[in-house]
């Protein structure tokens, strides 16, 4: 059974300009010791679709519909009670920014000793021996005399160690990593990333990892979900993405990113800017973005069905097979830059 | 004319540390650029990397001359700008623009975009109001902004869109040389992928000189003709792109190469990272020696703690490493890296 079975989550939120979709149908489900990422740009849906899951929207705004399965218990209406017991302790999240993430008039010892209090019945020493085993495993220098820190006087790198240390300390089943990397430089993200990947084997979590750079998703994910305008545009393996991506909109991320391994002169950029879930644009929501897009992706939405021929991978969009095998032809000889 | 547009040489900020409140005596510096000296050729890109607090911005602002540097030398066209007065900067400020890095933050909210990128014009007094107007319709244009927006605020934007803005506003006076420090790190892959691909495109029609700051080692590659690795306010590798991407010198560059993430999941999985211990030291109190051998795979003690490296040209084709042992070959693993060289093992 699925760790987490996501199935047909719906958003919405009342906003004075009218009803935001910010999560359309959105389905996927993660196997327990696995990594699923999520893809997309700012205003896709990714992040909405975390805090659904979590139950951490605003409740006079927000309206959620569809199912959420955690361990055979739906997240959306379980009491909050029972709700508030899961959260922090067996699902875990990681949030973008660890600036203001943190709480600024608290030591971390104390914010980390506070989750485990809050979900285990410890004396204050053993709660503080485990905040201390957990800074060590995120690889935190003289983590017995940093402890007493303030998140102040940590830099940006080890402020995010310490926000997976609160994620771990209780040794979650499941962890929700929303950008975990964004702001960080290259060489601290490689080894966030590198530290997510050693804490999962060890502890056998679970990792939803939301994210707009494929190349972290090349490196840490199992599964990947693109998300576009508020719905899954595109779902498969890792491998299958790299290797057959099958949509114009995929085509385009991966077109749109400078590669050291690979020299283009112009970069394959998307047109235009993501659509507004206020308004969104009728038929397949990308089609004014679209260089292939043919007169019935303004009318009619395309559903989500398999591709490629195997079973793992989903993908909405109207192109026969044969072009996209022309393309993906293309994309394999490294012609980024003619595809989009 | 000579080829070389600035020459920096032995450049240096040193802010001071203070206690005290009433006599402020100064206790210490941050050596946040410390002895930094490259060339800048007319129309190249040239790329400067490194961590944050490396010095990269600190840098960038002394050459500016926004903020005043401890020592060195900036030339701009052959001549030496690091003594001018304020009043005989002015001219020159025309020539040398910045782009910002959050787009965000780095316009005022209260100004109308036809106000924000015209200033520049009215405070060289480029011409009438009416010709100011018409010139910042060209750029919104120009930069693929909609010139009937000039009278919009910045929240009416989007993030690229901002950008954008920020490139229309260092292009108004027709700079020689534009720094952009970090301009694309804020944004999300695909439009950033539409900001690189104008300042390329613009490069081309205005013949630009860029100065291109950032962290993103695939950006820098794909942007910039020579690249720049920066550590602790030194300059520790110089040398083309494909030079330094194919055949680096130094361990710092070597060790960064290796994080760097590439969209194939088989290549990414498969290849060693060279990870560095611990964090970048403290700049106040910056390591003997090298600057680099608290972290260096391949350190020799009594040579990299005691004897400061000068970049020096090591090969052909001008690449330029600060190192006493620079890598024989690329790539290596982890330990060969550690192992080759060390006495003991030897």
């Amino acid at each position: 059974m699925a760790l987490l079975d996501v199935k047909d989550l719906r958003t919405t939120f009342r906003t004075d300009d009218g009803l935001v979709k910010a999560v359309e149908g959105v389905s996927f489900s993660v196997e327990p010791g696995q990594t699923l990422g999520i893809v997309g740009e700012s205003g896709s849906g990714k992040s909405v679709t975390c805090l659904t899951i979590m139950g951490l929207n605003d409740r006079r705004s927000a309206v959620t519909t569809g199912e959420a399965f955690f361990k055979g218990d739906d997240l959306l209406t379980m009491p909050s009670s029972k709700l508030r017991s899961i959260r922090g302790n067996e699902i875990a999240m990681i949030f973008q920014d660890p600036m203001t993430s943190l709480n600024p008039v608290h030591t971390i010892g104390w914010q980390l000793v506070e989750a485990v209090h809050l979900h285990q019945d410890v004396s204050r020493s053993q709660a503080r021996a485990s905040a201390l085993d957990v800074l060590k495993a995120v690889g935190i220098p003289r983590a017995d005399q940093r402890i007493d820190d303030y998140p102040h006087q940590f830099s940006g790198g080890m402020r995010q160690r310490v926000m997976i240390a609160m994620a771990l300390i209780n040794n979650p089943d499941l962890l929700l990593a929303d950008e975990p990397t964004n702001a960080l430089d290259v060489k601290p993200q490689a080894q966030i990333l590198k530290l997510m990947g050693t804490l999962q084997k060890e502890f056998g979590s679970a990792i939803v990892l939301i994210t707009h750079d494929l190349g972290v998703v090349a490196e840490i994910a199992d599964d990947v979900v693109v998300m576009y305008g508020a719905q899954v545009v595109e779902r498969a393996t890792v491998n299958e993405l790299f290797a057959r991506p099958s949509m114009p909109y995929t085509w385009g991320l991966l077109g749109s990113l400078p590669r050291i391994d690979h020299d283009v002169e112009r970069l394959a950029q998307i047109p235009g800017s993501p659509p507004s879930l206020l308004n969104p644009p009728t038929g397949c929501r990308f089609h004014p973005r679209c260089k292939y897009a043919m007169s019935i992706c303004q009318s009619v939405m395309p559903e989500l069905l398999a591709a490629g021929g195997s079973a793992t991978h989903l993908s909405r969009c109207h192109l026969d097979q044969a072009t996209r095998d022309a393309e993906i032809k293309k994309l394999e000889s490294g012609h980024f830059a003619e595809v989009t | 004319m000579s080829d070389d547009l600035l020459v920096v040489e032995g450049l240096k900020k040193h802010f001071p540390v203070t206690r005290g409140i009433v006599f402020q005596r100064q206790v210490a510096a941050v050596k946040a650029v410390d002895g930094v000296s490259f060339t800048v050729k007319r129309g190249e890109t040239l790329g400067v990397v490194g961590e944050s607090g490396c010095g990269k911005s600190t840098m960038a602002r002394c050459i500016m001359r926004l903020i005043e540097p401890t020592a060195g030398r900036v030339e701009f066209e052959g001549r030496e700008i690091t003594g001018l007065s304020r009043h005989d900067l002015r001219p020159l400020r025309r020539e040398m623009m910045m782009v910002l890095q959050d787009p965000y933050a780095s316009l005022n909210p209260r100004k109308r975009v036809g106000s924000i990128v015209g200033e520049a014009l009215e405070v060289h007094r480029l011409g009438t109001a009416a010709e100011i107007k018409k010139r910042v319709q060209e750029l919104l244009d120009i930069v693929g902004l909609n010139p009937e927006h000039y009278n919009r605020f910045p929240h009416e934007f989007s993030g690229g869109q901002r950008q954008r803005i920020g490139v229309a506003r260092a292009l108004a006076v027709n700079p020689k040389l534009i720094v952009c420090d970090e301009p694309v790190s804020a944004l999300d892959v695909s439009v950033q992928a539409q900001i690189l691909n104008l300042l390329k495109d613009l490069q081309q029609e205005f013949g630009l000189t860029y100065i291109f700051i950032a962290h993103d080692l695939n950006v820098v590659r794909h942007i910039s003709d020579r690249v720049m690795v920066m550590y602790l306010g030194h300059a520790v590798e110089l040398a083309g792109k494909e030079t330094l991407y194919h055949h680096p010198l130094h361990p710092y560059t070597g060790a960064l190469l290796s994080a760097v993430p590439v969209p194939n999941p088989e290549a990414a999985r498969s290849r060693q990272q060279i990870l560095l211990e611990g964090d970048v030291p403290s700049p106040i109190n910056p390591p003997s020696g090298c600057w680099f051998h608290t972290r260096c795979p391949r350190h020799h003690p009594g040579v990299c703690d005691v004897l400061e490296p000068q970049l020096a040209a090591r090969a052909v084709g001008g690449h330029e490493v600060a190192c006493h042992y620079p890598l024989e070959r690329w790539p290596m693993s982890a330990a060969e890296l550690a192992g080759s060289l060390r006495p003991d093992a030897a």
